[in-house]
């Protein structure tokens, strides 16, 4: 028995060895699939148009779990409650905790989706779920949704990568996030409001040596080409090229160039310094950005936990809401706030909420969502849906429509279709516009 | 008021169990030790006279209440919610209805304290704030900004001039109520458990008690926070001298990896008890000066919140997640 790297330690963590095997070999298997293939629309959808339309997408992923009850589901008073009480929002009716107070004053801009039911209490597979639609599976690996938007969305001509996730600590680097999509559509990661790493020049190059090596190497490279290109050989060649022009656009991700003024109201922690570069990026035509704030996987001591954190989240992403919205930005973008799952309505014997997905609660904002609305309800304890119950399948579809990318279309990898997003499934189409 | 007993820790044992229909959260007995009172997750505030058990539940708050105290007559209950509401009750009537509502704090309330004249009352909490109140009227007598993190608890000096209030990180501020001057600062930082890996900030003082001699600071919660999501950290009682404010003892305890200690109270004999709830279960604990150890521990059948101590009745009051408040005898039977 192997133990994943989880916060939280608790059981729904364990990784079996022949769990173990069976990714590995299912990962292995997909990295081949990319020869050959990147993925091109089946349906012959002009590429162009949809790049032409200047969507994005921005996802706040409340790494652990946030409790829906804290944030976007409160159930004051009930059995399940906790201390916390509700507050009235910009929209009548709506109401949502009170350690929310700025971001209920941008409820006219979001959209609640309370019925959520993933039905997976494990940390890895419901990010798995949620990131891509779709449960994981012996016999594929799929794309996430960053992955997708990059292809999908970003153009190349801006100079910097269409897939970024930004994470307090930075480092990590390309995963396997882009699956059949092949590594030019992975993820870069950057280190709050920190440039990439290792792209600065080193002081012993000249220009001059740098220029005739980059010279030297796309003569190389393109007599290789011309014999054995493959999928492969034309993402590290990406690789390269992309690496150069972000170092000629590093000071996008200089966070210091914003004034102070505005890194005062997205608040001075991680957190604000993550978001601002958010709206660098997105106002600099970066197509997809994740922005990770941890930690809500709180068995122990949930309120206080939920009392530091969600104070954090409001102020940062409250001003992100407003200031998308006030710059033009938010019909052009598409606003996730997600998790794994949501926490159990009981509180356990240490002031804890454990991991609960069968009625949770994300929030979309911008692109085609409609606005200040609330989709779905649960019971009076929160402990299950009782109304517009959606799933994994139905949420990847509606990140697809919101962009302005036809969910139901499919992609050619190795000469054989894939359905882009669970052909089982469906969008969300009451909340879209 | 009965006749003082001898207390004897190493006879501790349940003497009365009651439950209520929600989980509790806190707990105080009165200074007579006719009635102790509880609070729980349904946002009630129950009373239970003692022997009989008899219970009244008690109506006003709109969340979580996790301090109380008597006045020091018994006759007048002071409760401080998650609401940030004071609510002042007439504790010995039949129905106690809330006489005085005060919207006190901004956010949680995490600690109110009765002076030992008995005049005056603390209250602490989220917003950084210490107020000061007349017990008798309401009347606000100062306020102050006093820590740059959560308060979580206050004890009032026996000398009636000083008071110590203890914050997240484990600072823990002395002032002169005179002029409401910081005289010291004591170093319970080995109370704050922050975990990078988590980006968890946990801990604190989560409870501080003077002894009444007035020549010792008790204050506790927990360390070694190796896993705060996951419950896994271990109980810690620090004991300050007062005139000085050096450490003199950090007591622990083997054999506890979920334990925090959510109350202390001072014993005579330079006795500090503690409740220690988490993952490892209720126990009671109680350390004396000179050994790092405990002296003596008595499990309890539930995971326990608070505590509450009446020495003239030998008594001890623990209020339990499985919705049972506990009357303990610190006595030979």
């Amino acid at each position: 028995m192997r133990y994943a790297n989880y916060a939280c330690g608790s059981m729904e963590h364990r990784l079996s060895r022949r769990r173990f095997l069976h990714q590995a070999t299912t990962t292995a298997a997909a990295g081949s699939a990319v020869i050959g293939g990147l993925g091109t629309l089946a349906s012959g959808t002009a590429a162009a148009e949809l790049k032409r339309n200047d969507m994005r997408i921005v996802i706040f992923n409340m790494h652990g779990g946030l409790s829906q009850l804290e944030s976007w589901d409160p159930k004051p008073g009930a059995r399940t409650g906790g201390p916390f009480r509700a507050i009235p929002t910009s929209v009548p009716g709506i109401h949502i905790c009170e350690l929310l107070p700025k971001t209920a004053q941008q409820m006219h801009h979001l959209c609640l989706l309370r019925g959520v039911n993933t039905a997976e209490d494990d940390h890895g597979k419901g990010a798995y779920m949620m990131m891509t639609g779709r449960r994981q599976t012996p016999s594929a690996e799929y794309p996430q949704i960053g992955a997708v938007a990059a292809k999908m969305l970003h153009d190349d001509n801006i100079g910097l990568p269409g897939h970024i996730i930004v994470t307090p600590g930075g480092g990590g680097g390309r995963g396997n996030e882009a699956a059949y999509l092949g590594p030019k559509f992975a993820s870069i990661h950057l280190g709050g409001d920190k440039p990439p790493q290792h792209s600065v020049k080193p002081d012993g190059f000249s220009e001059d040596a740098e220029r005739r090596r980059h010279e030297f190497r796309r003569r190389i490279n393109q007599e290789f080409l011309s014999q054995r290109r493959t999928a492969i050989t034309d993402a590290y060649t990406h690789s390269y090229e992309q690496a150069l022009r972000l170092m000629e656009r590093r000071d996008v991700f200089d966070v210091s160039k914003e004034p102070d003024k505005d890194q005062q109201r997205y608040g001075t922690h991680d957190l604000g310094r993550q978001c601002l570069m958010a709206r660098r990026l997105l106002e600099n035509g970066v197509s997809f950005v994740q922005v990770t704030h941890s930690n809500y996987d709180t068995h122990n001591d949930n309120f206080n936990f939920h009392i530091e954190q969600v104070g954090e989240f409001d102020m940062a992403f409250s001003t992100f809401v407003a200031d998308l919205f006030e710059r033009g930005l938010l019909d052009k973008t598409l606003v996730v706030v997600m998790s794994e799952f949501g926490r159990t309505p009981n509180i356990n014997l240490y002031y804890g909420r454990d991991h609960w997905s069968k009625a949770w609660s994300i929030v979309m904002a911008g692109g085609k969502v409609a606005r200040g609305a609330a989709f779905g309800k649960t019971n009076d304890e929160g402990t299950e849906v009782v109304d517009g119950q959606v799933d994994h399948g139905q949420i990847f579809h509606t990140y697809l429509r919101a962009a302005g990318i036809d969910s139901s279309q499919s992609l050619v990898v190795d000469g054989r279709e894939v359905p882009m997003a669970d052909p089982a499934a469906e969008p969300i189409w009451k909340i879209l516009t | 008021m009965a006749t003082p007993v001898e207390l004897d820790i190493q006879k501790t044992r349940v003497a009365y169990q009651w439950k209520h229909d929600s989980p509790l959260i806190a707990c105080r007995i009165s200074p007579t030790g006719a009635q102790c009172v509880s609070t729980a997750q349904d946002f009630s505030i129950q009373r239970w006279a003692i022997p009989a058990g008899e219970r009244t539940v008690l109506k006003g708050h709109e969340s979580w209440v996790h301090t109380l105290t008597y006045s020091a007559d018994g006759s007048m209950l002071i409760s401080g919610g998650c609401e940030g509401k004071l609510i002042w009750w007439p504790i010995l009537d039949g129905e106690p209805k809330p006489i005085r509502v005060i919207e006190a704090h901004s956010g949680w309330i995490r600690g109110v304290e009765r002076s030992s004249d008995g005049k005056t009352l603390v209250s602490v909490g989220n917003d950084c704030m210490i107020r000061l109140w007349s017990i008798e009227t309401g009347e606000k007598i100062a306020e102050w900004p006093a820590h740059e993190r959560h308060i979580y608890s206050a004890a009032f000096h026996p000398d009636g001039v000083h008071l110590a209030t203890g914050d997240l990180l484990g600072k823990i501020h002395v002032w002169n109520l005179s002029d409401r001057s910081l005289v010291r600062t004591l170093d319970g930082s080995t109370l704050y458990s922050p975990n990078k890996g988590q980006a968890a900030e946990f801990g604190g003082v989560r409870t501080m008690a003077i002894n009444s001699a007035g020549t010792e600071l008790i204050a506790a919660g927990t360390h070694k926070g190796s896993n705060p999501f996951g419950a896994v950290h271990e109980p810690l009682l620090l004991r300050f001298g007062w005139s000085d404010g050096a450490l003199l003892k950090s007591h622990v305890s083997d054999g506890i990896p979920g334990g925090l200690l959510y109350r202390t109270c001072c014993l005579p004999g330079d006795v500090a008890a503690a409740v220690s709830g988490g993952s490892s279960g209720g126990i009671l604990l109680y350390y004396g000066k000179d050994q790092e150890k405990e002296l003596h521990r008595f499990g309890l059948p539930s995971l326990a919140r608070d505590m509450d101590a009446n020495l003239a009745s030998g008594l001890v009051v623990t209020a339990h997640y499985d919705h049972h408040i506990r009357v303990c005898a610190l006595f030979a039977a």
